[in-house]
């Protein structure tokens, strides 16, 4: 029998990843979409970096920085006593860094490809910023928000290289599916490698098969 | 009374052109602007409503100040009392016709008005429907109601009926009227139909290029220029035939073809295909009433 521990743990890390980068993501790309800023296109850079770079050397970096010997590291352990080295709270932190542009990018094309005219519609008929958002814009980008989230948790669930730098291989605290799995090929136990790999690859393949199925049906229906 | 004095730079496809216009308009009037593409004419709705802002731009409407650029002064969109109605209409899909209207309540008012928009623009059976599935003459009643909820002083609309055929056109014109009347509004209208401009407007702004180039009532700006007792078809000749000792050449233009007399002299220098202007001075036209 295999143990299921990764399998929930890998859960965890790709539920809560999704929620924060969700509510981060959100007021973000309200920024990105309609700020006149002139350096978005370093921000937007920015975001987008994890999906260019190798895992390896985000998680190295990462490492680096969250080091209690390294000033952020430092900062954090003597101030909030929090250390995220090698902890579950420092593979969030990773993952929610790694898995960025896969919720911002729908988002922020969503929000692009809405016709001006409605945000300036709500406006003229005395609504807020806040009210224009919440009731007007993200209910006609749900199809995009749909897809964010989606694709955030999927990319989580897969990740290798930068949890294997941050969080190293503690069972029940940094030990997720894709460690276990070329744990178990390190020591020859095919079978359980099988097991971890079969059941990632469905569950990664199912959410893909919604997003698009999705995605079809909504663009019969939607206009914009 | 509003008195709007606006000076900005436009980026237009010839390059950079000045928008300078200043105009007053009297309370309850309707008033149309017209003039070529890129003269300018939504700016000057979209700096009235706040949704444009220019580099100098002075908004009194009766006793409040809306803009005052020279004391940094710009009441924010949303506490302008004004109703816009855009060109391609920005209804919110996820919303349903009755949810749109509603949308435009604050949170106290009552819903009544929502009811009464919708009697008056008879949009009872569509109140439950959403709003892409509407024909382009529905949305646009449904855009035009919702832009009154709020009982704005000013309606603004932009191009309202440029994508309707005639007879919805005629019949929203009476729509628009209605409502103009019924609420009391001052309402300026961006337009490039001359007879939609007759109907609706008491005043006429002719804009060109940036600057006002005429303004009055529709009869004293559009009259000189546009309306004589000669009339002028282009067309094109799609056959010639000889008849006794004339030619008769068949031209086609719009839906008609006219039959036009030619000498032989004449006919020498037609072909067929030609584009022509066919031009009369002296003739009865008869009038027809159509709907």
């Amino acid at each position: 029998m295999i143990n299921l521990d990764p399998l929930w743990l890998t859960a965890k890390l790709a539920l809560i990843t999704t929620m924060i980068l969700l509510v981060i993501s959100i007021p973000l790309c309200y920024w990105l979409c309609y700020s006149r800023f002139r350096l978005k296109a370093v921000v937007e850079a920015l975001i987008s970096l994890p999906l260019v770079l190798p895992p390896s050397v985000l998680g190295f970096y990462l490492l680096i920085a969250f080091s209690p010997e390294n000033a952020f590291g430092k900062f954090l352990s003597d101030y909030f006593d929090v250390r995220l080295v090698f902890t579950f709270e420092g593979l969030i932190l990773a993952s929610v860094i790694y898995s960025l542009p896969f919720m911002v990018n729908p988002i922020l094309s969503g929000l692009k490809n809405l016709p001006p005219a409605l945000q300036e519609a709500s406006f003229t008929l005395g609504k807020s910023r806040f009210t224009t958002l919440t009731k007007i814009l993200l209910p006609n980008i749900r199809a995009s928000l749909f897809t964010g989230i989606i694709m955030t948790f999927a990319h989580t669930l897969g990740e290798f290289g930068v949890v294997l730098m941050v969080g190293g291989s503690i069972p029940e605290e940094t030990k997720v599916v894709s460690i276990a799995i070329y744990e178990e090929v390190e020591s020859m136990n095919y079978d359980n490698a099988n097991v971890y790999a079969g059941i990632l690859f469905l569950f990664s393949f199912s959410i893909l098969l919604a997003v698009h199925l999705i995605h079809n049906k909504s663009r019969k229906t939607t206009l914009y | 009374m509003i008195q709007i004095d606006v000076y900005k730079m436009l980026q237009t496809a010839d390059g950079e052109l000045p928008l300078d216009i200043s105009l007053a308009i009297k309370k309850g009037q309707f008033v149309s602007i017209y003039g070529n593409s890129g003269a300018g004419k939504t700016t000057i709705l979209r700096v009235l409503s706040g949704l444009t802002k220019a580099e100098k731009v002075n908004i009194k409407v009766e006793e409040s100040i809306w803009d005052d650029s020279n004391k940094k002064f710009h009441l924010p969109i949303q506490k302008r009392s004004i109703g816009f109605v855009f060109q391609d209409f920005a209804l919110f899909p996820n919303l349903t016709v009755k949810e749109n209207l509603e949308f435009a309540l604050s949170k106290n008012d009552s819903k009544e008005i929502v009811s009464e928009l919708i009697e008056l623009m008879e949009l009872q059976s569509l109140q439950n429907s959403k709003t892409e599935n509407l024909s382009g003459g529905q949305k646009q009643r449904v855009a035009l109601a919702r832009a009154i909820v709020r009982k704005p002083e000013i309606l603004l609309l932009d191009e309202p009926l440029s994508a309707l055929d005639d007879e919805m056109r005629f019949k929203l014109q009476d729509y628009i009227l209605k409502i103009h009347q019924k609420y009391n509004l001052t309402t300026i209208m961006v337009s490039h139909s001359i007879p939609e401009i007759f109907k609706l407007s008491d005043q006429v702004i002719v804009v060109d290029k940036g600057k006002i180039v005429k303004e009055g009532t529709p009869e004293t700006v559009f009259t000189e220029q546009k309306v004589s007792s000669k009339f002028q078809l282009t067309g094109e000749i799609i056959n010639i035939t000889k008849s006794d000792i004339v030619y008769v050449v068949q031209i086609s233009s719009g839906n008609n073809i006219i039959k036009v007399v030619a000498t032989e002299d004449e006919v020498k220098e037609y072909k067929i295909g030609q584009k022509v202007l066919v031009a009369s001075k002296a003739f009865n036209p008869i009038i027809q009433v159509l709907i």
